[in-house]
This record gives C-alpha cells, sequence and structure tokens, in this order.
C-alpha cells in the first residue's frame, strides 16, 4: 500500500507520530526512538496477524497510551527536563496567567523597593549615622526577601499551614536581629548579618517548594533556581550600572548633580526590587535561554582544576607555606564554596542516566584538589590556633570549613564509586540534595547561638 | 478480569526485574513476555513501562545500551545489574511475606464466583 509520492504510508505516519509525541516537554529525543522502536515492533507483529498497515498502526499507537498520560509518567521520571521548559507550558495554558503573574511580580517588587526606604521615616537615612548603618546591616535581607518568599507563596497556592512555616524563619531572623543586645559593630553582630541572608534564602526554597521542601527533586530544582537567579541578578546589575552612569553623565552635562538621587534611591530601591524581578525573571524565562549556570560551570571547571593542580605543584616545589591569618582561612572557605558551587551545578544539569564520563573524572580531581590544598591550609591555622586564641570569627571560619570539608569528601567518595561503575549517579544527586539543610542549620547557628555563646562581642 | 492499578504498579519492579534476570531483553520484548507469563490477565499500557525502566536505569538497577534489532533498527536494551539482582531478591522477600501472609488467611480459600474463575 504506497502513497502517490511513493513514500509508504507507515513511513509517513510514524514521522508524523514522532513530531507528535517530541513537542511533549517531558520526552526527549532519544525517548521518542525507544518508543518508535516499540511502536515499530508492535505494527510489524500485528501485521503479521493479518492486519493492515493502517490498521497495526492505530492499534500500535492506542497501546502506547494516551500521550497526556504517558508524557505525565515520563514528566514524574524526567523532572529536570521540564525544568528547562516551564514556560511553555505557560503559554500552552494561555497568556493570562502570564500576564497577572507579571504584575504580581512588579508589585511584589515595589514593595519590596518601598520597604527598604520605610526606616528612613524613623531617621534611619541610608548614608546616614552608625545606628541606621547598623539597622541596615542587620534587616537588609528581612526587608528585601519577605517579597520573594511571597511570591512564590502566591504562585505556588501555599495553604494557611505552609504560610506559617514560610513566615516563622523570618520572624525569628527578625526578633533576633533585633532584640538580642549585640554590642555595636562587634564581629557577632557581622557575623549574624552575613549568615542571615542565607539562612533565610534556604528558607525561601519553603515557598518555592511550595511546602514541599522535603522533596528531593524539589531541593535540586531550588538549586537550579539559585544559580540561574545569581545570573539574572548580576545581569540587571550590570544594566543597572550603565543606566546609573549614563544618567550622572547627562545630568551632569546640563550642571546638575545627579549623585544624591542615585545613591538614596536608585540604588538601594533598584537592588531590593531586582530581587523579585530576578526570581520572576527565572520563573518565566524563555525556552530560548538555557539554563546558563551548568554552562558556566562547564567552563570553569577546568579552569579552576588547572589553577588548584599548579598551586599545589608550586607549594610542592617552593616549600612555602601558607601565611595563615584570618583572611586567608576564609578565603579558603570561599574556595570551597565555589567547589561545592561548580559541583551542585554539573549535578544539577547532567542527565543522570549518562554514563561517567571524562567530566566526571574532571570534578573528581577538582574536588581532591580542592580538599588537599584546603587540608594544607587547615593544617596551617590548627598548627597556630593557640596563638590566636577562639574568636567567634575563627570559629565561624573553621565550622564553615568542616560544613564544606564533609560534603566535598563524601562527594569525592560518591564520585569514585560512580565512576567505578558500583553505583549510578542518583547517590551523587542525593547526597547534594540532602545536605541543603545543613547549610541551613549551620547559618541558624551563626546567627542565634553564637552571640549568646560570645556574649554579644 | 481487571487488575487494579496499584497492584499492576507494585507488581511492575519486580516483574522487570525478574524477566530481565532471564537476560538483557528490551521493551517490546518485555512486554510481551508479562503478557505471556500472566497469559494475557496482566495488561499494561505500553507506554508506561518506558518510565519504570528509565527509573531503574537511573537508580543504577538495571543497565541500558542503544543496539540494533535484527532488522538494524536502533533498539535501547536492558540489562540486570549487581544491585537489580539484589533488589530482585529483597522484593522476593518481601512479596514472599505477603503472600504467605494472605495464605493464612481465609483469602485463599475464599469460594470465587463461577463467573470470576
Amino acid at each position: 500500500m504506497a502513497h502517490e509520492g511513493g513514500v509508504p504510508v507507515l513511513e509517513e505516519r510514524i514521522l508524523e507520530w514522532r513530531s507528535y509525541v517530541g513537542r511533549r516537554r517531558a520526552i526527549d529525543a532519544p525517548d521518542v526512538d525507544e518508543l518508535e522502536d516499540h511502536l515499530r515492533s508492535q505494527v510489524a507483529d500485528l501485521q503479521e496477524a493479518g492486519l493492515d498497515e493502517e490498521e497495526a498502526f492505530l492499534i500500535g499507537v492506542k497501546r502506547l497510551g494516551e500521550l497526556d498520560t504517558l508524557s505525565r509518567e515520563f514528566a514524574r521520571e524526567h523532572s529536570e527536563r521540564l525544568w528547562k521548559r516551564l514556560v511553555v507550558a505557560d503559554a500552552e495554558a494561555g497568556t493570562l496567567v502570564g500576564s497577572r503573574e507579571a504584575l504580581v511580580a512588579l508589585g511584589l517588587a515595589v514593595a519590596a523597593a518601598l520597604a527598604i526606604k520605610v526606616p528612613e521615616l524613623f531617621g534611619l537615612r541610608f548614608d546616614g549615622s552608625p545606628a541606621a548603618e547598623s539597622f541596615y546591616i542587620r534587616n537588609v535581607s528581612l526587608l528585601v526577601l519577605p517579597f520573594l518568599a511571597g511570591f512564590f507563596a502566591w504562585k505556588r497556592g501555599l495553604d494557611s499551614a505552609g504560610l506559617l512555616r514560610l513566615a516563622a524563619p523570618f520572624l525569628a531572623g527578625a526578633l533576633a536581629m533585633n532584640l538580642l543586645p549585640f554590642e555595636p559593630g562587634g564581629s557577632t553582630m557581622v557575623l549574624a548579618a552575613l549568615h542571615l541572608p542565607m539562612a533565610l534564602w534556604l528558607a525561601v526554597g519553603i515557598g518555592y517548594a511550595g511546602g514541599a521542601w522535603r522533596n528531593h527533586d524539589q531541593r535540586m530544582n531550588y538549586v537550579r533556581f539559585s544559580g540561574e537567579w545569581f545570573i539574572y541578578y548580576v545581569l540587571i546589575a550590570l544594566g543597572g550600572g550603565v543606566l546609573m552612569m549614563f544618567t550622572m553623565f547627562i545630568f551632569s552635562a546640563i550642571g546638575l548633580d545627579a549623585e544624591w538621587l542615585l545613591e538614596s534611591w536608585i540604588l538601594p530601591c533598584g537592588a531590593a526590587g531586582a530581587v523579585v524581578i530576578a526570581g520572576w525573571l527565572v520563573e518565566a524565562k524563555q525556552s530560548v535561554i538555557e539554563n546558563m549556570a551548568p554552562v558556566l560551570t562547564m567552563l570553569f571547571t577546568p579552569l579552576f582544576t588547572l589553577m588548584l593542580l599548579v598551586f599545589l605543584v608550586t607549594i610542592v616545589w617552593t616549600g612555602s607555606g601558607i601565611a595563615m591569618d584570618r583572611e586567608v582561612l576564609i578565603g579558603f572557605d570561599l574556595l570551597l564554596v565555589l567547589v561545592v558551587g561548580l559541583l551542585l551545578y554539573s549535578i544539577s544539569a547532567r542527565d543522570p542516566r549518562a554514563e561517567p564520563g571524562l567530566f566526571d573524572a574532571l570534578q573528581l580531581v577538582l574536588v581532591i584538589t580542592a580538599l588537599l590544598v584546603n587540608a594544607l591550609a587547615l593544617w596551617a591555622i590548627l598548627a597556630r590556633i593557640s596563638e590566636f586564641g577562639f574568636s567567634p570569627n575563627k570559629v565561624a571560619a573553621l565550622g564553615e570549613n568542616l560544613v564544606l570539608v564533609v560534603n566535598l569528601g563524601w562527594s569525592a567518595v560518591l564520585y569514585w564509586r560512580f565512576l567505578g561503575g558500583r553505583t549510578g549517579f542518583a547517590p551523587l544527586e542525593r547526597w547534594q540534595t540532602a545536605y541543603l539543610p545543613v547549610y541551613a542549620v549551620w547559618a541558624w547557628i551563626v546567627v542565634l547561638i553564637f552571640p549568646l555563646v560570645f556574649g554579644f562581642q | 478480569m481487571d487488575i487494579g492499578k496499584d497492584l499492576v504498579a507494585a507488581s511492575a519492579t519486580p516483574l522487570v526485574l525478574a524477566i530481565l534476570s532471564e537476560g538483557e531483553s528490551y521493551g517490546y520484548a518485555i512486554i510481551k513476555r508479562v503478557d505471556e507469563l500472566s497469559g494475557g490477565e496482566l495488561q499494561w499500557t505500553d507506554g508506561m513501562l518506558y518510565p519504570v525502566l528509565h527509573r531503574l536505569d537511573r537508580n543504577g538497577l538495571v543497565k541500558a545500551t542503544w543496539g540494533r534489532s535484527e532488522s538494524g533498527r536502533r533498539r535501547k536494551y536492558y540489562r540486570l545489574t549487581d544491585q537489580g539482582s539484589e533488589e530482585l531478591a529483597n522484593q522476593q522477600r518481601q512479596w514472599q511475606v505477603v503472600n504467605e501472609a494472605l495464605r493464612s488467611t481465609p483469602f485463599m480459600s475464599f469460594q470465587l464466583a463461577p463467573q470470576e474463575i
């Protein structure tokens, strides 16, 4: 039974079917290949049983199952694919949802921008006294992040129990930052102020996950979200910087100084509003923009590995010790944070079913060299810890180091097993998502416990 | 007889693992084997098998490789890993427990209505 054009009907039908199935977000091309093989085997068997091509094709397609149900099942198994194309879903559902969401996001961004200025009504000017400065250092994340959390609470339709759970960390943070008798400018205050944004950021994750923060896939999605959010934020900041430069320039051309406007309005309000806007953009981004964080990870993993290897070789070659003071230790902490970040984003973007490859081996080398470099740094500081004594800063830096080393150490073991073919990739993913609460716990310890232990100094 | 959705879902993993313990296979052949083993009583929606296979692959219980069919078409084959064999043994024990429990109740001596036999 040949078509007029000469192409057999079956081939044409299967092509049509392929393009139809391939449009589903959750089913990728190799899956369509696999399903096609199934369909063709089925059709061949049915034809052998005496059906004609057309009938055999129809029955074969029907047996594969209804496409909606099928793609839902695939979606449940492959949530990482949906992540890239979330917006298309909204586009399918109609533009009304999209535009309402834009309005809500815009409203919340304006609210965040105003919230950052509210303390001025009470005399705490942004560029003013030490009291104002100390207030903003302690509270800036509390003034802004609730609006991002609110956006997700609205978008995911949190119930009242979920809202309460989401609000609790913000309340705890607000109480701690403003009621504890911190010594002005003391290091426990600065530490708490540095760790609060991180603790609250993880709390926003509760809203992001729609309350289902125990779900590992949701956690990984939040990690993806955080990476993309950061990139959007940096891009917006760059754009904002250009805007401000030109504002200064054109107003100075007519002899007016616009600096006060920029400093006390555009910069703080823009920075606050952009937190919500970046969050909304990541949620609503177009499918043409693929995830950037994994791309950057691919780019920088080899470079950082190389840099660390060269550093190790240099230490061994020259025999030079690491000059140890607090700044250096914090520097090494940041290095570990970066390595954990590189690890996290390459894990988040990896197809969990792919075979171990060169890049996975490179990740392991990166983790091991980072651990070695860190071990050298730790050894240097522990050797001299008695000289320095235990200041809050030192304990915080050491604690952070421990938290990160535990993560990286176990990741290295898991990578080793994965590369050896003894386990799949899932344990690595699971380990990273299971570890997220540890960061939250540590951050809260620094915010809530440190001031008490070190007497608010 | 219609086997309930929950029971079909629960039995999918042990069935697939057990079929793969007979040797490497691919989706369509697995479906045919299920049909054969259950005398046509256990009806799966064919497409639903694949997400199950992919999950087993991700968890390291089976290993997928692309190969060719007799006619030269690209085909994905699955085979049981060591971890998969362990899981199969584990599932076997679990089903045995359920089976034993049911046996010691009046469940097994229930008189089936004639049309259901």
